[in-house]
């Protein structure tokens, strides 16, 4: 059987498609990528649609080989060192992998997550209409578990073709370090005091963080009528505040419904800053309005379906990728030509 | 006369509409309306549909669907909620009061049952016959897949939390708590107070469809002893639903 064999997992990788959509209201986690940006580009450079399944891997990493027949790869791996048998690849390319050969994905640079994508999808089964893998209640492929040593990921035999490769980062960045915010739904439910620092002093993201949540530690943020409400719904990036006054933004795992304020939301276009921001390093948050949250959506999509992944210079194989001069072979997607 | 919603924004792609900040009868039979009013003609760009007891979270696709499209949408259709239907249907959920179905929880449960009971000055008979005597109405599935939040407790069986949470209670607990009742979609840490069990799963991701039960419906119990609760609990282990129409 052709597939992608996992040689070795660091305990973090799951397989992740956009997520498992229209189960909420049944208290079902969507799941889905922690950096949504980098999981369409990889699938882009797979040549795959957006929401494709992918392995998303954290700090942990990946060992893969390609079984049965050469497969084509596409992967976004920003602050990790991606290499084949050894020699240096882009963090954001895509190539051909041919039995025999192994990709590694090694968190080294600051990354978090990173995205790996075979060209023509993942051959499992669906659960419940996705590949999201949700750990906590177990639901997705391989009974809904991390991926381990020697899985083997069904997929279709690859088209062996040139290495492309993409530089600079997709997408409007802000200043690193700031992610912007949209206040609500329960900002009123905070003082003044808690407010102003809220969007004014650093959080420092702390080790205590997961795919469910980010939880953060600086100025304590009071409430003005106690840290209990009825539930309601969370959305993606949700800022909750318990009685101890620490935020924690709920991510891709998050539970439905629940019943501490939300002083604010992160907006979509800025979640992939603040899912690649390590532990230890200080985030601010940025208030902006709907309008402004909205049009940066509308520019990282855009971005995302306007990447042009090109050729690495004259390099036409992937050893020649690998051992090649790549500063002189990259094209910054964004540049103008 | 009822008080017209808030909406609030949470994020750019989640509207809150927000009909009150309590548990209340009412207040949840609004939010089912307005949910079933949107379900029947969703605009598009409408994703997902979240009702809780005092509102109702739309998810959507801003570049698809404009916000104030979608105000619009809804406040055309709060007549509609202001006078909320009843429940579609009617289903009979096999319930066991026996403490023995619990297995090795099975002191626990007697013990939730007799402090269930001093809380709230009756005897633990009592509370099983108000409890099992009780039509509920499904409002919201929430905390973990599956897990059913229920309107209809009987408002003698109020009573708080336990001083401290138990590190796992069985799935298809029958538990109440703070006014409200719930039946546990699977196994998890909880503070609430164990009447039962039923042996039906009203989720399972391995069965088709995985949930039995809509938002909205409503749950009577249908009291079983433990002996029949082992057959039940193997029947729905092989992919049975165990509800039936009441």
């Amino acid at each position: 059987m052709t597939g992608l064999r996992i040689l070795r997992a660091g305990g973090d990788a799951t397989i992740q498609d956009a997520g498992r959509a229209g189960w909420l209201r049944y208290g079902v986690t969507p799941a889905g990528p922690m950096d949504w940006i980098a999981h369409e580009t990889a699938n882009r450079l797979a040549g795959n649609a957006p929401g494709a399944a992918a392995i998303e891997t954290g700090p942990g990493g990946i060992a893969v080989a390609a079984e049965g027949a050469p497969l084509r790869l596409g992967w976004a791996a920003a602050g990790f060192a991606v290499t084949l048998d050894d020699a240096p690849l882009p963090a954001r390319a895509a190539a051909t992998l041919e039995p025999g050969a192994t990709l590694r994905i090694r968190a080294v640079a600051g990354g978090v997550w990173a995205y790996l994508a075979v060209a023509g999808g993942l051959r499992l089964a669906p659960v419940m209409g996705s590949l999201a893998t949700h750990l906590r209640s177990a639901i997705g492929p391989f009974g809904g578990r991390a991926l381990c040593a020697g899985d083997l990921l069904p997929c279709a035999p690859g088209a062996v073709a040139p290495p492309l490769a993409l530089s600079g980062a997709p997408g409007s960045a802000p200043p690193p370090g700031a992610v912007r915010v949209l206040w609500g739904p329960q900002d009123d439910a905070f003082t003044d005091a808690a407010r102003a620092a809220f969007a004014g002093e650093p959080y420092v993201l702390s080790a205590r963080s997961d795919r469910m949540g980010y939880r953060l530690c600086g100025p304590r943020l009071a409430h003005a009528r106690g840290h209990d409400i009825v539930s309601d719904g969370i959305p993606l990036g949700a800022v909750q505040v318990p009685g101890d006054g620490q935020p924690i933004v709920l991510m891709a795992d998050r539970q439905p419904t629940g019943g501490y304020p939300k002083i604010a939301v992160v907006i979509r276009a800025d979640l992939p800053i603040l899912a690649q921001t390590r532990p230890g390093a200080a985030v601010r948050f940025r208030p902006v309005d709907r309008a402004t949250a909205v049009a940066a959506l509308r520019a990282a999509r855009a971005a995302l379906a306007a990447l042009s992944p090109r050729p690495v210079g004259a390099a036409l194989d992937l050893a020649a990728l690998a051992s090649g001069d790549h500063a002189s072979g990259f094209v910054d997607a964004r540049a103008p030509d | 006369m009822t008080a017209a919603p808030r909406f609030l924004d949470a994020g750019e792609c989640a509207l809150v509409v927000e009909f009150g900040s309590v548990i209340d009868e009412a207040l949840a039979a609004r939010v089912l309306a307005l949910d079933a009013a949107l379900a029947a003609d969703p605009p598009e760009g409408l994703r997902e549909l979240v009702p809780t007891y005092r509102s109702l979270m739309i998810h959507y696709d801003p570049l698809v669907l404009d916000r104030a499209a979608l105000v619009a949408h809804v406040a055309a259709r709060l007549p509609a909620a202001a006078a909320p239907a009843a429940a579609a249907r009617l289903w009979r959920l096999p319930v066991c009061y026996d403490p023995a179905c619990a297995g090795g929880m099975a002191a626990e449960v007697a013990a939730d049952q007799a402090h269930v009971a001093a809380a709230c000055g009756m005897t633990p008979d009592a509370v099983i016959a108000l409890h099992a005597g009780a039509t509920f109405r499904l409002v919201m599935y929430g905390f973990a897949p599956g897990w059913a939040y229920l309107s209809g407790l009987p408002p003698a069986l109020r009573l708080p939390r336990r001083d401290s949470p138990r590190p796992l209670i069985p799935g298809g607990s029958v538990i109440v708590a703070g006014g409200q009742a719930v039946i546990a979609g699977g196994p998890m840490p909880s503070g609430w107070h164990i009447l039962g069990l039923t042996p039906a799963r009203l989720f399972d991701p391995a069965r088709t469809p995985p949930l039995s039960v809509e938002v909205g419906d409503s749950l009577r119990p249908d009291p079983v002893d433990a002996a029949s609760f082992a057959a039940l609990a193997g029947r729905a282990a092989a992919g049975e639903t165990l509800v039936r129409p009441g």
